[in-house]
């Protein structure tokens, strides 16, 4: 009884495992370009140097994002040198499907930040820091760093993404991106390091796209 | 005749705030909570309940504060603080916010009047005004109207639900015996909305929140 319905869940794990394949293959290859993006963030949509993971970012956000790339709201110098150009020619359409697809790739954790900072990241993600001004990420981007809507995904996001993000803010980039330019406001130099280094630990909760 | 009055008490309580407000532009009272104090923690209470606080859809709703009686405010932020009202995020905020900035902060939050977020099912609009203002009889459900108001503006520690999200309503009166009154030694308000949290059908409370988050 116990194997059976193992057995059936394992089966049905698989057809769906073959199904994603064959819409991720024909998606993939035929109708959209994706290459134009893996080559620069990894061939599995991982993140790769500069370029962060897109794989299991959240559909909505990422057609967003891409559409202040195309009208150069999002103005940091990464984002002009490499994203301004890379979606100049993409109508609604191919970023609505390229935005799907790569939301639909299972993503890993980067783990690359600094683990004694940990702790304290989760301790600030969760609770804020009331005295100082700095809100509860939790309140936005849920209890694993997994979005909802169009507000992102942060679980598992590399450090350096994470952190040059962060610190953009302040600097005067893309302030239309409400309300992160107000919250990265009162964040100190080491509440950055610490909170890009827990979530860049952060392991991949499955809540759809 | 309970109209007019509202109208003039609450025109009242405007003048005594314009008055505030102007006492504390002209500032240099001792004592006086500095103005970038103020300011920097406003900023801060609006990035989670939106520029003009008209609430935010995060991972879950974050209520409007604007235009929310002062005193209503005061008392779920002193709840927050004594655990009468549980929530992990706002308990830690509340309890660092002294006497003079609960003070400063629920009256700016009182003058704002932005556009309602909206958002809800239009289709229960209709449905929701009608068990608004008159309840239902057949259950002994009283119209929402006889405490809230015939404007869902509130009156004291009776909160505003005008324009409130409809999804943070729904949520607040489902969970209402987990999250209000937590304190039997000491009980307050929400002992009075509890009743009616009881009666409400899932329909009527989705109809009756989607109604009032459309009011201005
Ligand atoms: C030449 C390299 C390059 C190419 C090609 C490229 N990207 Fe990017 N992309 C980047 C870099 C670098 C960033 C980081 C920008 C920043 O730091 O603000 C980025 C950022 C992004 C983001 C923002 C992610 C986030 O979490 O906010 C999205 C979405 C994105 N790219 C999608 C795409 C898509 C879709 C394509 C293909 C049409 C593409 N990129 C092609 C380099 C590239
Ligand atoms: C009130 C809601 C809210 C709160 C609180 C909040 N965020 Fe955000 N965050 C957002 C939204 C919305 C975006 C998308 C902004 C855009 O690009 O338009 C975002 C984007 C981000 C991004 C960009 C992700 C990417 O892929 O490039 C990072 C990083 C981030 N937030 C970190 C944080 C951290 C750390 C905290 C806590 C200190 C926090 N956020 C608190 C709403 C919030
Ligand atoms: C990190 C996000 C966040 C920040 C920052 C924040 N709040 Fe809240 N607030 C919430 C959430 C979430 C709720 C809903 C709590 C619940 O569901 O019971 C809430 C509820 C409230 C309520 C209860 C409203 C009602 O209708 O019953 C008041 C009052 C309040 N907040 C005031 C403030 C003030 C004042 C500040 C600034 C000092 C502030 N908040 C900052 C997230 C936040
Ligand atoms: C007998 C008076 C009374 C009636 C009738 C009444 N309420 Fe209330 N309601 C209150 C009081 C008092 C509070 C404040 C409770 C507290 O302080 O916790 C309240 C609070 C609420 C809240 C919480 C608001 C927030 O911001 O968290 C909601 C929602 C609400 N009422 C909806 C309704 C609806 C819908 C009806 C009609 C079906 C209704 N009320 C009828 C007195 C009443």
């Amino acid at each position: 009884m116990q194997r059976a319905r193992r057995d059936q869940r394992t089966g049905s794990g698989l057809v769906a495992a073959l199904l994603l394949l064959i819409a991720g293959a024909a998606s993939a290859q035929d109708a959209l370009p994706v290459r134009n993006c893996t080559w620069c963030h990894g061939s599995s949509a991982q993140g790769f140097m500069f370029a962060p993971r897109l794989a299991g970012q959240r559909t909505a956000y990422i057609e967003r994002e891409l559409a202040s790339f195309a009208a150069h709201a999002r103005d940091n110098p990464l984002s002009q040198k490499y994203m301004w150009g890379a979606v100049a020619r993409l109508d609604p359409a191919t970023a609505q499907g390229l935005a799907v697809y790569f939301s639909s790739l299972a993503p890993e954790a980067a783990a690359d930040g600094q683990s004694g900072l940990a702790a304290t990241g989760k301790a600030i993600y969760d609770n804020g820091v009331a005295v100082d001004n700095v809100a509860a990420c939790i309140a936005c981007h849920g209890p694993n760093g997994e979005g909802v809507r169009d507000i992102p995904r942060l679980g598992g996001l590399s450090y350096v993404y994470l952190k040059r993000r962060l610190e953009q803010w302040n600097q005067g980039y893309h302030q239309s991106a409400k309300p992160m330019p107000l919250v990265a406001k009162s964040l100190s130099a080491n509440e950055v390091e610490a909170l890009a280094s827990y979530l860049s630990f952060v392991q991949f909760v499955d809540v759809g796209r | 005749m309970r109209l007019p009055r509202a109208k003039t008490v609450s025109r009242a309580a405007l003048f005594v705030l314009l008055c505030g407000a102007g006492a504390q532009a002209q500032g240099g009272k001792p004592g006086a909570l500095p103005d970038k104090e103020f300011q920097a923690k406003f900023a801060y209470c609006r990035t989670c309940h939106g520029v003009n606080a008209q609430g935010f859809r995060g991972s879950f709703p974050m209520p409007r504060l604007a235009g929310q009686q002062p005193e209503y405010l005061k008392n779920q932020l002193t709840a927050f603080i004594e655990r009468r009202r549980v929530n992990p995020v706002m308990g830690n905020v509340a309890h660092v916010l002294s006497p003079a900035m609960v003070e400063a902060l629920t009256k700016a939050f009182h003058n704002l009047d932005p556009e309602p977020l909206g958002g809800a099912p239009k289709e229960l609009v209709d449905a929701g005004k009608k068990i608004f203002e008159e309840g239902d009889p057949a259950v002994d459900l009283p119209p929402c109207a006889s405490c809230h108001g015939p404007e869902a503006k509130g009156n004291d520690q009776i909160p505003r639900l005008a324009g409130q999200l409809n999804d943070y309503i729904i949520r607040k009166i489902t969970n209402w015996d987990k999250e209000r009154g937590q304190d039997v030694a000491k009980p307050d308000a929400s002992s009075v909305m509890e009743p009616i949290t009881h009666k409400l059908t899932p329909d009527q409370l989705a109809a009756v929140a989607a109604y009032v988050s459309t009011l201005r």
